[in-house]
């Protein structure tokens, strides 16, 4: 169930990666605008759908901003000057909200008491079943979206050469925001279902989840929709076993050991692809 | 002098080193996100050798250095065979690592931290220091500080006049990282006690910016980049969130403004009046890609 959320999270890592080659550090502020805002709309007594909502558009309005400041204004500096950027929007995030809802671990009302399916002695929760098939068909959608539409193709042709897409009439300025707002889509709703599985959010709820998701993304090969969803599984499994196995102290070395290991042998990652959509 | 100026002091001089560690790296075109780990390396290593081996910390910190340094090295060499981002990600995962190990080792006390004993006072910092940035500063006016320019210029071309791009991009990141160590162990003898949870991304994240902020292209750009952003929060006095509000949000507009940082070298040049060709201005007149002109 982790691996699913930390797969959503590779796939809006991944996204702005295989297109932009922008490592976009602020989407864990993202995952957390999605969960701290689902809080806040379900805390003000909002009705569930609408806190939703709220909390997607809250995450897509905030991936926007970070594009105005940082793959627009520097797409020709060097390259990790954006990424500078999206950490510091990352600091700038958290600390807001730190500033308008204090720094407590809040409890997110659990909105389906007894949702629990028992099949032969199996607990499967429904919050966390239908967070799972939630983002598996929304990853299918967005590989779909990339291969077949007009969209996709002038994605795809930026993520090969931003410069040629331009002289080839693609419009850069209106396609990237819109790599933006769906990977800050995905980010905000991973965060959502974050909230609503483990029912605690904070304001640096990000920081670990976000650290795991770039650890699926290079796993999983960067810039390869299906491969970061094999990353965020991996993690997922990896983190679970080595609790079971050695304890929880434990966790950190087995997972980023791994992914250093990973780095040493087979830097593209494990499915490595050119660019996004490519094999989609 | 109060304690409080003291400790101010201090952490400028120790912000000073660190901003040096990261800026070697920097200069050659590198990313080293794992500065907190070095720099809990060479606290650690330093603490252990002058607590167990009782080593004065005039031999315990260059020491802490070389063991960062040697750590840095093992991590470069296989890392640096590809290009681009890996370096980072990398070093990002070993610091994550070092600090997750650190916290776990019994012998340096685990999660509830490590007392040092011997105890090292402002004025040994501030000449540590010193010689760090004088170090630095002599090793940019050699051909080594020749050759990372020219590598973190263009790689290719860098190449092409006969530099082992590869060789100096590690040589910088190893030496960047020993500093880092020597920061870390100036930290730890200062302020008598460590613990890993100090050492963590926010730490390398901030030493970064402190570079970046300043600039990389020419030796003084860390040490006002350090200097600015630790003084200047403690001259304002806000609370400690809308600090690091006001340090992002000033961050993001430099970046957008001055990608290459507050100082750079052809504005040093206008100001001493050196009026050579200059040819990084040229390429950019010129209409040029800015990442070939840098």
């Amino acid at each position: 169930m982790l691996g699913s959320i930390y797969a959503m999270v590779a796939v809006a890592l991944t996204l702005s990666i295989g297109v932009l080659r922008f490592l976009n550090f602020s989407i864990p502020g993202l995952f957390m605008i999605g969960g701290m805002t689902a809080w806040a709309s379900l805390h003000g007594g909002m009705p569930w759908p609408l806190a939703i909502g709220a909390a997607l558009v809250a995450g897509a309005l905030a991936s926007l901003l970070v594009e105005r400041f940082t793959w627009r204004w520097m797409r020709n500096a060097q390259h990790f000057v954006p990424l500078v950027s999206s950490m510091a929007f990352l600091l700038l995030f958290e600390h807001l909200a730190v500033i308008y809802w204090g720094s407590e671990l809040r409890t997110v009302p659990s909105l389906f008491p007894n949702a629990d399916w028992r099949i032969a002695g199996l607990v499967i929760s429904l919050p966390q079943l239908s967070g799972l098939v939630c983002s598996i068909v929304l990853i299918w959608a967005l590989t779909l979206v990339l291969a077949r539409t007009r969209f996709g193709r002038g994605l795809r042709t930026i993520a090969e050469d931003s410069d040629t897409a331009l002289l080839l009439g693609v419009d850069i300025n209106r396609i990237v925001p819109v790599v933006f707002l769906i990977s800050g889509l995905f980010a905000a709703l991973a965060g959502v279902i974050f909230a609503l599985n483990y029912r605690q959010v904070q304001p640096f709820m990000g920081e670990m989840v976000g650290l795991k998701g770039i650890s699926a993304m290079i796993v999983g090969g960067m810039g390869n929709i299906w491969g970061s969803i094999a990353g965020g599984l991996i993690i997922g499994l990896v983190e679970v076993m080595s609790i079971g196995y050695f304890g929880a102290d434990f966790v950190d070395i087995a997972i980023y050991g791994l992914l250093l290991l990973i780095l040493f042998i087979r830097p593209t990652g494990l499915f490595a692809a050119d660019f996004a959509g490519q094999r989609a | 002098m109060s304690g409080y100026l003291e400790g101010v002091l201090v952490l400028l001089a120790v912000n000073v080193v660190f901003a040096y560690g990261g800026f070697l790296p920097l200069a050659a075109g590198q990313l080293n996100l794992g500065l907190a780990g070095f720099a809990a390396i060479g606290a650690y290593v330093s603490a252990y050798l002058s607590n167990v081996f009782t080593l004065a910390p005039v031999i315990a910190i260059p020491l802490a250095g070389v063991a960062a340094g040697i750590v840095a090295l093992i991590v470069a060499v296989p890392v640096l065979r590809t290009r681009g981002i890996y370096l980072a990600l990398a070093t990002f995962a070993l610091g994550q690592i070092v600090q997750a190990i650190i916290l776990n080792l019994e012998v340096v006390g685990g999660a509830a931290g490590y007392p040092v004993a011997a105890f090292i006072r402002l004025p040994a910092i501030a000449a540590a220091a010193a010689v760090v940035v004088t170090l630095v500063w002599l090793l940019f006016a050699t051909r080594f500080g020749i050759a990372v320019t020219a590598v973190h210029d263009d790689e290719r071309v860098a190449d092409l006049m006969g530099i082992d791009v590869r060789a100096f991009q590690i040589a910088a990141f190893s030496l960047g990282s020993a500093i880092t160590g020597i920061g870390g162990a100036l930290y730890a003898h200062h302020f008598s006690f460590i613990e890993a949870q100090y050492f963590n991304i926010s730490l390398s994240i901030t030493i970064v910016l402190y570079v970046l902020l300043g600039g990389t292209q020419t030796v003084i750009g860390p040490l006002l980049g350090a200097a600015v952003f630790t003084l200047l929060p403690e001259l304002l006095r806000a609370s400690a969130n809308w600090r690091y509000v006001a340090f992002a949000a000033a961050l993001i507009v430099i970046m957008a403004l001055r990608p290459e940082g507050l100082v750079t070298g052809a504005q040093l040049r206008r100001l001493f009046g050196i009026t050579r060709a200059e040819p990084r201005a040229a390429a950019v007149a010129a209409g040029l890609p800015k990442e070939r002109a840098g």
